[in-house]
C-alpha cells in the first residue's frame, strides 16, 4: 500500500491502471480531461499496459469501448457534461447490449451559459438508461469504487455497464491524501473478466437484429431492471470483500452518518454530502438531532434501503443538485414515490440547490435544517414540498 | 493470374431466408464479402438495409459475426474490436458494412477519425445513392436529378465525392467496386486484409427499389455505370491512382456509352431535362479528366 496525494481525476486513471483495463478511449472535456491525460502518461511512461484509442467525439468514445468490450477486453472511457449529452444515444446501446464495462462521469453544468462548475443534470440524465449509476463523495471512494465497479458490473447476475460519477473541482481537481492498493491485492479480489457473449471471428453469432418475438424483446429490456434490482446485492458482497481486503467499507447502496438516532435526516448524493455531516454535528450540538443519509447508488435505486433509513424520522430533507423541469428533484422523486406504496407519510421536503455550480456549504446546510425543524415542529407537516435553496 | 470463379470458395455466408428485396444489390456485395474473406470477417453494420436483410432474431439469414450498432457509430466500434482482437491475437478482419448516409452524412466524422487514426479495418460504404432503409431520402451521395422522397423534382446538388475524399486522408488503401464486376470487388477486398491500417472500399449497388428499375436489372444497370463512365472502378494504393481493368476502355471518352443510356432505364431520373443531363455529362467528363491527371502522376 502506498499514500499518495491525488485529485479525483488521478484517482480514477490509477483505479483504471489497477484494474487492468486493456483499452481505453476518450474525448476531452473539462474537468473530466485529466482522467485520460494521467492514463496517457501513465501509458507513455510504461506505468500502465493500456491500448488508447484517441477518437474524434464521445459518442465515438463510447462506441469504441464498447467495440472492445464486446470483442472480450475490459475497458474504460470517462467524460462530462455536453460530452455524457452527446454520447447518450451509446449509452443506451451499451446497457441495452448487456455489455459490462465501466465509465467515470465528472458532473458539470450543461450549457448555455458555458459553464464548466459541478450540478448533477449530466449524471441525472442517465438514470433510465439501464447503467449502475453511483456518486462518490470523497477521492479514496472515487479510486476504490472504479476498482470495485469493474467486480460489479461484470458480475453475471449483473451483466451492466457503470458509472462512478465524482463532483466537478470539488472532487476531480481537489487533493486529498488517500492510499493505493498494491496490484497483487487487487488481483486477488478482481477476477478476469467475464462477459454474457463475445464477438469472435469464425462464429456467427449476431447482436442486435431485428426481433422475431416482441415478447422476448420486451422480456430482455425488462430484464435490464431485473438485471439493476439483482446489483443491489451484488453491490453490498462487493463492499464487504473490498472492506475485508482493505478495511474500507462504505455501506455498499447507501450510507448512513448517526441516522439511528436521528429525529431528522439529510439526503444526498455526491461531495456535498460531506458538508452535511459537518451540518448534522453542529445541528446536533443545538439540540436538533440530524443524521446524513447518502445514497451512494442512484440506480438502481436502493428504496428498500432508503425507506428503512426514513422510516420513524420526524423529517427528511432531500437535496437535489438538478432537478427534472417542471417536476421536482429526481432524488426526491424517486423516494417519494416509494414511500407512498410504503405506507409511508411523513414531512418531507425537497430543496433544489447548488444548481449550475452555485456553492452550498455546510452553513447553508445548517440554516435549511434549522427552519425545517422549526417548520415541521410548529406545523406538523411542510407547507412547500420543493423549494429552491436561493443563496445567501 | 486473375481470379476466376473456380478460385472462390463454396461456404454460403449469405443464407436462404434472408431479408432482402429481389435484386437487392446489397445481397450481392455481402455474398462477395463472405466468398473474399471467409470466416475471418467480422462485421460492424450501422443502421440500414443490411439491418434488415440479417433477418430476424434470434435465427440470421446471414452468417457471419455481426455486431449491429447505432446509425453514427460504426467505425468507432470496429476500432474498438479491432483493437481489441489484435491484443487477445485473435486472427480477424473487421469490415464495416455501411450504407452512403452511414458512410457520407451521419457517420462521416466518425468515419474520418478511424480513417485519421490508420485504425486496422475495412470501412465498405454500399452506395445505393439514398437512404432506402427509411423510404428512399436524398443523401449526399444522391446524384444531381435523382428522385427521391425527400427531392420530388429532382436532387439540385451533386454527389460527393468520397473516394478522393478518401485518397485525401492518406490511407494505405481506396477502391472503388460495383456489384457487377464480383472478382474485381473480391480481389480488392482481398489486397485491402492483407494491408496494415485504415482501408476504404466505395461499392456501388445500385437498388431496384430505390432507382425504380426491374429487380431482374441490378447487374445490367451497375454495368451501365461502367460503360457510360458514371462509376469509374479505381483502386489507390499509398494514394497512387489506378484506374481498374474494367473501367481501363472507358478512359477512352468515345469508348464510353451515352450517359442517356444509363439514365433512361431508371425512373428515378425519368423527369431529368436535356439540360440536366448536359451538366451530369459535364460532370462525369471532368471527374474523368481529373482521375487520369491524378493516375498519372
Ligand atoms: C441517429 C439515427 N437517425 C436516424 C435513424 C433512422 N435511419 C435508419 S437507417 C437510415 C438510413 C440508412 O441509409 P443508408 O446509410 O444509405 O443505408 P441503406 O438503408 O441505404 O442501406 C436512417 C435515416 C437512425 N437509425 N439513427
Ligand atoms: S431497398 Fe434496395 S438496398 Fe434495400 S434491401 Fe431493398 S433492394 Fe436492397
Amino acid at each position: 500500500m502506498v499514500r499518495l496525494t491525488l485529485t479525483g481525476n488521478h484517482c480514477v486513471a490509477y483505479a483504471v491502471k489497477l484494474s487492468k483495463v486493456k483499452v481505453v478511449s476518450a474525448y476531452p472535456i473539462t474537468p473530466q480531461t485529466t482522467i485520460v491525460e494521467k492514463i496517457s502518461e501513465l501509458v507513455d511512461l510504461g506505468d500502465a499496459d493500456i491500448k488508447m484509442i484517441r477518437v474524434e467525439s464521445e459518442h465515438s468514445a463510447l462506441a469504441a469501448v464498447y467495440g472492445a468490450a464486446t470483442a472480450g477486453v475490459r475497458a474504460f472511457t470517462a467524460t462530462s457534461s455536453h460530452g455524457l449529452l452527446y454520447m447518450h444515444e451509446m449509452v443506451w446501446w451499451v446497457a441495452q447490449a448487456r455489455v459490462p464495462l465501466v465509465m467515470a462521469v465528472v458532473t458539470r453544468t450543461i450549457g448555455p451559459p458555458w459553464n464548466i462548475w459541478t450540478d448533477h443534470h449530466d449524471i441525472m440524465d442517465q438514470r433510465d438508461t439501464g447503467w449502475l449509476i453511483m456518486m462518490a463523495e470523497n477521492n479514496q471512494e472515487v479510486l476504490d469504487e472504479t476498482i470495485k465497479l469493474f467486480k460489479i458490473t461484470e458480475d453475471p447476475e449483473v451483466y451492466l455497464p457503470g458509472i462512478v460519477g465524482l463532483d466537478a473541482f470539488i472532487l476531480s481537481h481537489t487533493v486529498e491524501p488517500v492510499e493505493i492498493p498494491e496490484q497483487e491485492l487487487v488481483d486477488s479480489f478482481l477476477p478476469e473478466r467475464r462477459q454474457p457473449y463475445v464477438i469472435k471471428s469464425g462464429e456467427a453469432l449476431i447482436m442486435g437484429n431485428v426481433p422475431s418475438d416482441l415478447l422476448t424483446n420486451s422480456r430482455m429490456r425488462w430484464d435490464i431492471h431485473l438485471g439493476l434490482r439483482r446489483a443491489e446485492k451484488v453491490i453490498d458482497r462487493v463492499d464487504m470483500e473490498w472492506g475485508k481486503l482493505t478495511g474500507r467499507r462504505y455501506g455498499g447502496l447507501t450510507e448512513c452518518y448517526k441516522c439511528e438516532d436521528a429525529d431528522y435526516l439529510f439526503v444526498g448524493i455526491g461531495a456535498w454530502v460531506g458538508d452535511m455531516r459537518l451540518a448534522a454535528d453542529r445541528l446536533r450540538a443545538v439540540g436538533m438531532r440530524f443524521g446524513v443519509l447518502k445514497i451512494r447508488y442512484v440506480r438502481p435505486f436502493p428504496y428498500l434501503r432508503v425507506l428503512d433509513s426514513v422510516r420513524g424520522k420526524k423529517g427528511v430533507l432531500v437535496f437535489d443538485r438538478s432537478v427534472s423541469a417542471g417536476s421536482a428533484g429526481p432524488l426526491f422523486l424517486d423516494l417519494v414515490s416509494h414511500m407512498y406504496p410504503h405506507r409511508l407519510n411523513i414531512p418531507i421536503k425537497n430543496v433544489v440547490a447548488g444548481l449550475a455550480g452555485y456553492e452550498v456549504n455546510y452553513e447553508d446546510f445548517f440554516r435549511i435544517g434549522e427552519s425545517f425543524v422549526k417548520e415541521v415542529s410548529e406545523t406538523g407537516w411542510v407547507s412547500e414540498f420543493l423549494e429552491f435553496y436561493p443563496g445567501r | 493470374m486473375p481470379l476466376t470463379i473456380r478460385d472462390l470458395p463454396k461456404e454460403k455466408y449469405v443464407l436462404p431466408g434472408n431479408a432482402a428485396c429481389p435484386g437487392c444489390p446489397e445481397a450481392m456485395g455481402l455474398r462477395y464479402v463472405g466468398m473474399a474473406l471467409g470466416s475471418k470477417a467480422i462485421l460492424v453494420i450501422p443502421a440500414g438495409c443490411t439491418s434488415i436483410i440479417q433477418g430476424l432474431m434470434p435465427g440470421s439469414g446471414l452468417s457471419f459475426p455481426i455486431v449491429n450498432v447505432a446509425f453514427s457509430s460504426a467505425d468507432a466500434v470496429a476500432s474498438g474490436v479491432a483493437v481489441a482482437k489484435e491484443l487477445i491475437a485473435e486472427e480477424s478482419v473487421v469490415v464495416v458494412w455501411a450504407g452512403d448516409g452511414a458512410t457520407a452524412d451521419i457517420g462521416f466524422a466518425t468515419l474520418s477519425g478511424a480513417a485519421e487514426r490508420n485504425d486496422n479495418i475495412i470501412h465498405i460504404c454500399v452506395d445505393n445513392e439514398a437512404y432506402m432503409n427509411t423510404g428512399i431520402q436524398r443523401s449526399s451521395l444522391t446524384p444531381l436529378g435523382a428522385w427521391t422522397t425527400t427531392t420530388w423534382r429532382g436532387k439540385t446538388e451533386p454527389k460527393k465525392n468520397m473516394p478522393l475524399i478518401m485518397i485525401s486522408h492518406g490511407v494505405p488503401y481506396v477502391a472503388t467496386a460495383s456489384v457487377a464486376y464480383p472478382m474485381d470487388f473480391i480481389e480488392k477486398l482481398r489486397k485491402a486484409a492483407s494491408i496494415k491500417g485504415f482501408k476504404y472500399i466505395h461499392l456501388h449497388a445500385p437498388c431496384p427499389v430505390g432507382w425504380r428499375f426491374d429487380p431482374s436489372e441490378t447487374v445490367e444497370i451497375a454495368r451501365l455505370a461502367i460503360e457510360t463512365g458514371m462509376w469509374v472502378l479505381m483502386e489507390a494504393e499509398n494514394g497512387k491512382i489506378r484506374i481498374s481493368p474494367p473501367s481501363k476502355p472507358y478512359i477512352d471518352k468515345n469508348r464510353r456509352k451515352p450517359l442517356k443510356e444509363y439514365l433512361e432505364r431508371q425512373g428515378r431520373f425519368r423527369d431529368v431535362s436535356n439540360e440536366l443531363i448536359k451538366e451530369l455529362e459535364k460532370e462525369v467528363d471532368e471527374y474523368w479528366e481529373l482521375l487520369i491527371r491524378l493516375s498519372s502522376q
